[in-house]
C-alpha cells in the first residue's frame, strides 16, 4: 500500500497545560510552526508564550474554548496551520471534530473519524472485542425494565457495575452491591450520564473486587501496519482516576505480556487502527485479563512508554500522519529498566482530594538523574478552578523499580510548589508505601490507605518551629544585606544585650515566635521561649540556609513570596505566614455621635433610625459657606438616633446622627464569604470539562 | 597599601594573664550593667508591665530596625553614687529605617524616670552628640520631670535641654518625641518642642500643671485628660501630632515620621573595602594591660581594628613614641594617631600636629588611640621647648574640624590626655577600655609629688618632718587617685561614653565614625598661631 508523505509544515495544538507544552517541544525538535489556542483564562500560561502563534479561543470554560471544535479549525485557517494535535481529553476523541479537520483539509494527528465514533461508545468496543476473541467481563445491556435487568444483574453477579456507554474518566460508573439498589442506581447513573455526556444508555458490568488495571500501548500506521509498545500498570487510582502509572507491570510476567499484546493488536486491527491508541484491560489476579476499552489517542502516561523504550511517542505520532510507516525501532521495540510516573494535581489530600487554586510562586525540581519532568505551569503560574487539577507529571527511569522508586521519591521531596496545596505528599506516601514497594498496587489500594493518611509527613510542629527559625534567620540575614548604614557590623550587635530579635510565624494557624540574637558570632534561639540548645547556622544563600541543631546538620530552603515562606528540608515542608512585626491599624471606627464639621445648614437627612448604613454611606448633607459637605457613616451600623431635621442650621460640633455597630447576628448574615466560594468551584469544575480530559 | 604582621604570641604567659584578668573585669562590669538593665528593680518593674506597658530598652528594640545594631551611651552613668546605674534614661545610637538617630528613652521603672543630675548630664550628652553628628533625636518620654529634692543641682541647667531641642530643629536636626506617660511641668515641653509629637491614647499625659497645681493656682476644677490627655491634645489643643493606639502603634508611628524625613547623610560614607582584619579581635583581650605599666603594642592593636589589617604608616621613623598613619574601619578612611609607647616627645607633638593638619586637608577623620603618661619632662626637654611643641599639638586638636573619636586603651594622664584628643577636646565620640585610667598623672606620681611639696615646706620652715605619716599620706592619696583614675570611676561621671569590651572596639568605632558622617566631614580652615 502506498500512501503519498504530506509533510506537516504548521501544527496547531488543540490543547493546553502540560501536553500542549509537550507536543510544543516536539515541534520545536522537529523545525515544524507550532500554533496554540487557548481561553481566556490562559492568557499567562507559559504554553502560550512557548508556542510561535497563539489564538485566543473563547471563555475560560472548557465548553466555550477548548472542547469548540469550529473555533478551533477557524484558528488553523487563520494561521495557516496544516494539522491539528488535539492531545488528550477534550476534542481528542471527537468522531465530529476529527471529521471537522477532514474537511477542513486539516491532518487530525489521532485515528481517523470512523474509529474513534466506533470506539467511542464503549459498547460498541466491547462488541469488536468480543468478535476479535479478546475476553471482556461479562456484562449485559440494561432495557429499562427492572425485571429484566434484575435478571441480567443477577447472571452476571453482584457487586456489578453500572456504567454509561458515553462515559470517561471514572465518571458515570457506580457500583451496585445487591438487587436491591439496582434499579435505583441505573436511574441516577442515566441522569448523570445524559447530563455529563449527553447520552444516557447505560450497561451492566461484572465487578472485580480488587483488580489491578493494566494498558496497552498499541500504535498503528496508514500502512496497515500496528505494533505493540508493552503495557502500563495504572492500577493507583482516585475516584477512578489515575495517579500512578509504571512499566513494566510486575504482575505482567512475558508469557501475559505476549498474551496481552496480542489482545490489543488483535483489537486495533478489528478497528483498523491508525496512531497512538492504548487498550485497557482489567487483571483478575488469577491470570485473567478482560477488555475494557480503547483509548484513542496519546495517554496522560505516555512518557512511561517513552522512557521504556526511548521512543517519542509524539513524533511518532507527527510522522505517521504524515503518511511515513512505523519505523524499524518502533516495529521492533526494546524495553530497558523501570519507568514510573505519578500526576502532580492541585488536590488537597487532608481534605478530601478536593481540587486547590492558587498562584505557584515557585515550582522547581531538583536535578535527580532519569526524571523527567512535564509541566503545565512555570513561577507564577496561577492555578485556577476551570480545569483538571493536574499540573505536572514526575517520571523516573531506572534500572530497577526499586532505583526508579527511589529516583522519584528524591524528586518529589525535593519538588517545589510554592504557594498551592498539591497531592505531592500523597504520591510520596504511596512510592513509600510498603504495600506499594512489594508490588500490591490493585485499583483499592487508595481505599486501603487514606489518602489523608498516606499524605502525612513526619514532623509536624517541630519541623515548622525549626523551619521558623531558618526563615527568621535568613530574613535577618536579608535585612542585613539590604541595610543603607552600617550593612557590615555584626547583626543586631550590642554593647548591653537585652532582648532577643524577634519574629513571628503562622503555620496551620499556629503562631510561632523565633527569637535570635547573635552574641560574639555566636547564635542564640528560642523558638517559642524554648531554648535551643547548640544550635548553629549558615547562610548559603538568599534562600539557603544550613542549621545545626542538637548535632544534626540540616540544609534547609526557604523561598519567600510576600507574606509566605515555603520552607523544605529533610523534616518535610512547613507553609509559613511572616506575622507583620506592626499590627496593622485597622481603620478608625468611630462610633458614636457623628457631628457637623462646620456651622451650616442641613439640606438632606439620608438617615433613618434604626436602619442599617453601610460604612461611607451619606448620612446628611449640610451647606456651609457655599459648599454642600456630606456626612458619611464611618462604618457599618445601625442608626440609633437622627437628631436633626432637614432646614436646620446647626453649630460646628453639635451632634446629627449617632450611629451604633450593628447586632452580633446581622454581621452574621453578610455576603458569603470566600471561604464559601472556594466550597463551590470543585462541584462546579466537572460542569466545564464534561468530556474528561485527564482519563486515559 | 601596607598590611600589618602580628608578632603576637597568644600561648606567652603575659598574654594570657592579661586576657584572664581582663575577663575577670568584664564580668564586673557586666555585673553593673545587669544593674542598669534591671532599672528600678523587679517590683517596679512588674508593676510597670502590669500595666501592659514596655521598658525603656524594649521600646528602643521596637522602635530600631530589626538586626541593626544600637550602641548603647554611657550605660553606667551615676555607678557608684546614690542614683540607681544608667541614670534612669537610656541613651544611643541606633538605626530607624535605615536612619542613624540619636535615641532617649527615659526608664519610668526608676522614680517615674525622673530627671537627677545625672540623668541630665546624659541627656545632654545624647543632644551634644546628635547636634555635633547631625542626628535626628528620639525621645521616648515617659518622665515625672525633675527629681524634685535634686531640684536645686537640676532646675537652672536643665533648661538648656529645652533650648538645645529647638536649636537642633533650627539647624534641620528632626527632633521627634513619642509620648508614653507622664512629661508634665517642664516635660511638657519635651513635646511641646519638637518637631513631631506622637502621643499614647489613655496614657500620654502632658500639662504644665496637673489637677492639684491649677486647682491652687486659680481654683479651676479639671482632671487628668481634660489638662493633658492624648486625645484632648491631638484634637483639641493640636500639641500632638499623631494619637497612637497603644505603645506598639506609637513605636510604628515614630519609624514612619523618619522614613519620611527624606534624610540624607552629608558626609561621603564609606569608600573603602569593609574586611574583616586578619587578625583575632579576641586576643585584643590579651593585649590591654591591666597593670599599664606595661607596655602595649599598638599596631597589633591597630591590626585587630582596621579594614583587612592594612595600616600606611606615616612619618614612622621619626617621633616613634607615636605612630600616625591611614587605615579604614568598615570603609571608613581615617588617620590614626596611637601613642606606642606611652610618652609625648618634642618630635611626636609636632608630628601629631602635622598629621592632623594633613588630615584637614583631606577631611579624613581622626581615630586617638590613647595611652599615654604625658608629654616628657625634665631640662633637657624643657629648654628645647617641650611646652611649644605640646601647645602646637594641643593647637591643631583643638581647632581641628574633622571628626574625632578617641579610645583610651590604657594611660590617659596630664596634658597627653588633651594633646590626645581627651574629653575636653570635644572628640564627637569618646570611649574607654576596662582597664583604662585616667587623672592628671600616675597615683605614685602624683603622691610622691605631694610628699616632696610637704617634705619641703616642713624644711623650709624647720619643721621635722613624719615619715611615718607621710607614708599614710601616701598610701591614701595613691589608693584615692587610684580609685578616681579608674575606668568605671570616670565612665560614672560620664567623662566618657561608656567602657566598651575591647573586642568590640572595631565595632563601636565603625557606628562612631558612620554617625560623624551623617554630618559634613570637612576640615579646618585654620588654626591657632603656632609657637614656633
Amino acid at each position: 500500500m502506498s500512501v503519498p508523505r504530506r509533510p506537516i509544515r504548521k501544527l496547531l495544538v488543540a490543547n493546553r497545560g502540560e501536553i500542549a507544552r509537550r507536543i510544543l517541544r516536539c515541534c520545536r525538535e522537529r523545525g515544524i510552526a507550532s500554533v496554540a489556542v487557548f481561553s481566556d483564562a490562559d492568557r499567562e500560561a507559559p504554553f502560550v508564550a512557548e508556542a510561535d502563534e497563539a489564538v485566543r479561543i473563547g471563555g475560560a470554560s472548557a465548553a466555550s474554548s477548548y472542547l469548540r471544535g469550529e473555533a478551533v479549525v477557524a484558528a488553523a485557517r487563520r494561521t495557516g496551520a496544516d494539522a491539528i494535535h488535539p492531545g488528550y481529553g477534550f476534542l481528542s476523541e471527537d468522531a465530529a471534530f476529527g471529521k471537522l479537520c477532514e474537511d477542513a483539509g486539516l491532518a487530525f494527528i489521532g485515528p481517523p473519524p470512523a474509529v474513534l465514533a466506533s470506539l467511542g461508545s464503549k459498547i460498541e468496543a466491547k462488541r469488536i472485542a468480543v468478535e476479535a476473541g479478546v475476553p471482556v467481563l461479562p456484562g449485559g445491556m440494561l432495557t429499562g425494565d427492572a425485571a429484566t435487568d434484575d435478571r441480567v444483574a443477577a447472571e452476571i453477579g453482584f457487586p456489578v457495575l453500572v456504567k454509561a456507554s458515553a462515559g470517561g474518566g471514572g465518571r458515570g460508573m457506580r457500583v451496585v452491591e445487591s438487587a436491591q439498589a439496582l434499579e435505583r442506581a441505573v436511574a441516577t447513573a442515566r441522569r448523570e450520564a445524559a447530563r455529563g455526556f449527553g447520552d444516557d444508555t447505560v450497561f451492566l458490568e461484572r465487578y472485580l473486587a480488587a483488580p489491578r488495571h493494566v494498558e496497552v500501548q498499541i500504535f498503528g500506521d496508514a500502512h496497515g501496519d500496528v505494533v505493540h509498545l508493552f503495557e502500563r500498570e495504572c492500577s493507583i487510582q482516585r475516584r477512578h482516576q489515575k495517579i500512578l502509572e509504571e512499566s513494566p507491570s510486575v504482575a505482567v510476567d512475558e508469557a501475559l505480556r505476549e498474551r496481552l499484546g496480542a489482545a490489543a493488536l488483535a483489537v486495533a486491527r478489528a478497528v483498523g487502527y491508525v496512531g497512538a491508541g492504548t487498550v485497557e484491560f482489567l487483571l483478575d489476579g488469577e491470570g485473567g485479563f478482560y477488555f475494557l476499552e480503547v483509548n484513542a489517542r496519546l495517554q496522560v502516561e505516555h512518557p512511561v512508554t517513552e522512557a521504556l523504550t526511548g521512543l517519542d511517542l509524539v513524533a511518532l505520532q507527527l510522522e505517521v500522519a504524515e503518511g511515513a510507516p512505523l519505523p524499524e525501532a518502533a516495529r521492533t521495540p526494546l524495553r530497558e529498566g523501570h519507568a514510573i510516573e505519578v500526576r502532580l494535581c492541585a488536590e488537597d489530600p487532608a481534605g478530601g482530594l478536593l481540587p486547590t487554586t492558587g498562584t505557584v510562586h515557585r515550582f522547581a525540581v531538583p536535578d535527580v538523574p532519569g526524571v523527567r519532568v512535564d509541566s503545565g505551569v512555570v513561577d507564577g503560574s496561577v492555578v485556577g478552578p476551570h480545569y483538571d487539577s493536574m499540573i505536572a507529571k514526575v517520571i523516573a527511569h531506572g534500572p530497577t523499580r526499586e532505583v526508579a522508586t527511589a529516583r522519584l521519591a528524591t524528586a518529589l521531596r525535593g519538588l517545589r510548589v510554592d504557594g498551592l496545596r498539591t497531592n505531592r505528599d500523597l504520591l510520596l506516601g504511596v512510592l513509600e508505601s510498603d504495600e506499594f514497594r512489594r508490588g500490591i498496587t490493585d485499583t483499592r489500594f487508595l481505599e486501603r490507605h487514606p489518602p489523608a493518611e498516606l499524605a502525612r509527613r513526619t514532623g509536624g510542629e517541630g519541623t515548622d518551629r525549626l523551619h521558623a527559625l531558618a526563615a527568621a534567620l535568613l530574613d535577618q540575614s536579608e535585612r542585613r544585606a539590604e541595610a543603607h548604614v552600617l550593612p557590615h557590623v555584626p547583626s543586631g550587635w550590642r554593647n548591653v544585650p537585652s532582648v532577643f530579635q524577634t519574629e513571628s510565624f503562622r503555620a496551620d494557624g499556629v503562631t510561632i515566635e523565633v527569637e535570635y540574637r547573635f552574641v560574639r558570632g555566636r547564635l542564640e534561639a528560642r523558638v517559642n521561649g524554648e531554648t535551643l540548645e547548640g544550635v548553629e547556622a549558615r547562610v548559603l544563600g538568599p534562600s539557603r540556609i544550613e542549621l545545626e541543631v542538637d548535632g544534626v546538620l540540616r540544609r534547609i530552603e526557604v523561598e519567600r513570596h510576600g507574606a509566605h515562606a515555603y520552607a523544605q528540608s529533610s523534616l518535610g515542608r512547613s507553609e509559613l505566614e511572616v506575622v507583620p512585626r506592626f499590627a496593622e491599624v485597622a481603620a478608625e471606627s468611630a462610633s458614636g455621635s457623628l457631628c457637623a464639621p462646620m456651622p451650616g445648614t442641613v439640606v438632606r437627612v439620608a438617615a433613618r433610625e434604626g436602619e442599617i448604613v453601610e460604612a461611607g454611606a451619606d448620612l446628611v448633607v449640610l451647606e456651609a459657606m457655599k459648599m454642600e459637605h456630606h456626612i458619611p457613616a464611618p462604618h457599618r451600623g445601625r442608626v440609633r438616633a437622627v437628631r436633626i431635621r432637614q432646614g436646620d442650621t446647626v453649630a460646628a460640633g453639635q451632634v446629627l446622627v449617632e450611629i451604633e455597630p450593628p447586632e452580633a447576628e446581622e454581621s452574621g448574615t453578610a455576603k458569603e464569604s470566600p471561604k464559601d466560594a472556594a466550597k463551590e468551584s470543585p462541584k462546579d469544575a466537572p460542569k466545564e470539562s464534561p468530556k474528561g480530559s485527564m482519563d486515559g | 597599601m601596607a598590611v600589618l604582621t602580628s608578632r603576637l604570641d597568644p600561648s606567652a604567659e603575659g598574654f594570657r594573664e592579661n586576657a584572664c584578668r581582663m575577663r575577670e573585669a568584664l564580668a564586673q562590669i557586666d555585673a553593673f550593667l545587669e544593674q542598669a538593665r534591671a532599672g528600678g528593680g523587679e517590683r517596679y518593674v512588674a508593676r510597670h508591665r502590669a500595666r501592659g506597658k514596655l521598658l525603656a530598652r524594649e521600646r528602643i528594640e521596637r522602635l530600631l530596625d530589626r538586626d541593626s545594631p544600637f550602641l548603647e551611651l554611657s550605660p553606667l552613668a551615676a555607678n557608684g553614687t546614690e542614683y540607681v546605674v544608667g541614670a534612669s534614661v537610656v541613651t544611643g545610637v541606633g538605626v530607624v529605617r535605615d536612619v542613624e538617630c540619636v535615641i532617649v528613652a527615659h526608664d519610668p521603672t526608676v522614680r517615674g524616670g525622673a530627671t537627677n543630675p545625672y540623668s541630665l548630664k546624659k541627656g545632654m550628652r545624647a543632644m551634644d552628640i546628635a547636634r555635633q553628628n547631625r542626628l535626628p533625636m528620639i525621645q521616648l518620654v515617659e518622665s515625672g520631670g525633675a527629681d524634685l529634692p535634686r531640684q536645686a543641682e537640676i532646675f537652672v541647667p536643665g533648661g538648656a535641654t529645652f533650648r538645645n531641642l529647638t536649636q537642633l530643629s533650627a539647624m534641620g536636626i528632626p527632633t521627634i518625641a513619642l509620648v508614653f506617660g507622664n512629661a508634665t511641668a517642664g516635660g511638657a515641653y519635651l513635646p511641646g518642642l519638637c518637631d513631631y509629637a506622637v502621643f499614647v491614647q489613655g496614657r500620654a499625659k502632658v500639662f504644665l500643671g496637673g489637677p492639684p497645681l491649677v486647682k491652687m493656682a486659680t481654683g479651676e476644677v479639671a482632671d487628668d485628660e481634660e489638662l493633658g490627655g492624648a486625645e484632648m491634645h491631638s484634637r483639641v489643643s493640636g500639641v500632638a501630632d499623631f494619637l497612637a493606639r497603644d505603645e506598639e502603634d506609637a513605636l510604628r508611628l515614630g519609624r514612619d515620621i523618619v522614613a519620611r524625613l527624606n534624610w540624607r547623610k552629608r558626609g561621603p560614607g564609606p569608600s573603602l573595602p569593609a574586611d574583616e582584619p586578619l587578625y583575632d579581635p579576641e586576643e585584643l583581650l590579651g593585649l590591654a594591660a591591666m597593670d599599664l605599666k606595661q607596655p602595649i603594642d599598638v599596631r597589633e592593636v591597630i591590626a585587630r581594628i582596621v579594614d583587612g589589617s592594612r595600616f600606611d604608616e606615616w612619618k614612622p621613623l621619626y617621633g616613634p613614641s607615636l605612630v600616625t598613619g591611614w587605615a579604614s574601619i568598615h570603609g571608613f578612611p581615617i588617620g590614626i594617631l596611637a601613642n606606642h609607647r606611652g610618652v609625648l616627645f618634642s618630635e611626636e607633638a609636632e608630628k601629631a600636629a602635622q598629621f592632623i593638619q594633613l588630615a584637614n586637608q583631606s577631611a579624613v577623620p581622626l581615630v586617638f588611640l590613647q595611652n599615654t603618661t604625658g608629654y616628657m619632662v625634665g631640662k633637657d626637654y624643657e629648654q628645647r621647648g617641650m611646652i611649644k611643641d605640646g601647645a602646637k599639638m594641643i593647637n591643631a586638636v583643638a581647632n581641628s574640624r574633622v571628626p574625632h573619636v578617641t579610645l583610651v586603651l590604657g594611660s590617659s594622664y596630664g596634658a597627653g590626655n588633651y594633646g590626645m584628643c581627651g574629653r575636653a577636646y570635644d572628640p564627637r565620640f569618646l570611649f574607654s577600655w576596662p582597664n583604662s585610667k585616667t587623672a592628671v598623672m600616675g597615683p605614685q606620681q602624683l603622691a610622691g609629688v605631694l610628699s616632696i611639696v610637704a617634705r619641703e615646706a616642713a624644711e623650709s620652715a624647720g619643721r621635722p618632718y613624719d615619715d611615718e605619716k607621710d607614708a599614710e599620706m601616701r598610701r591614701f592619696v595613691e589608693a584615692q587617685i587610684e580609685r578616681e583614675s579608674l575606668a568605671l570611676y570616670n565612665t560614672a561621671l560620664l567623662y566618657d561614653d561608656g567602657i566598651i569590651d575591647p573586642r568590640d572596639s572595631r565595632t563601636v568605632l565603625g557606628i562612631a565614625l558612620s554617625a560623624c558622617h551623617s554630618a559634613e566631614v570637612g576640615g579646618t580652615p585654620g588654626y591657632g598661631v603656632f609657637r614656633m
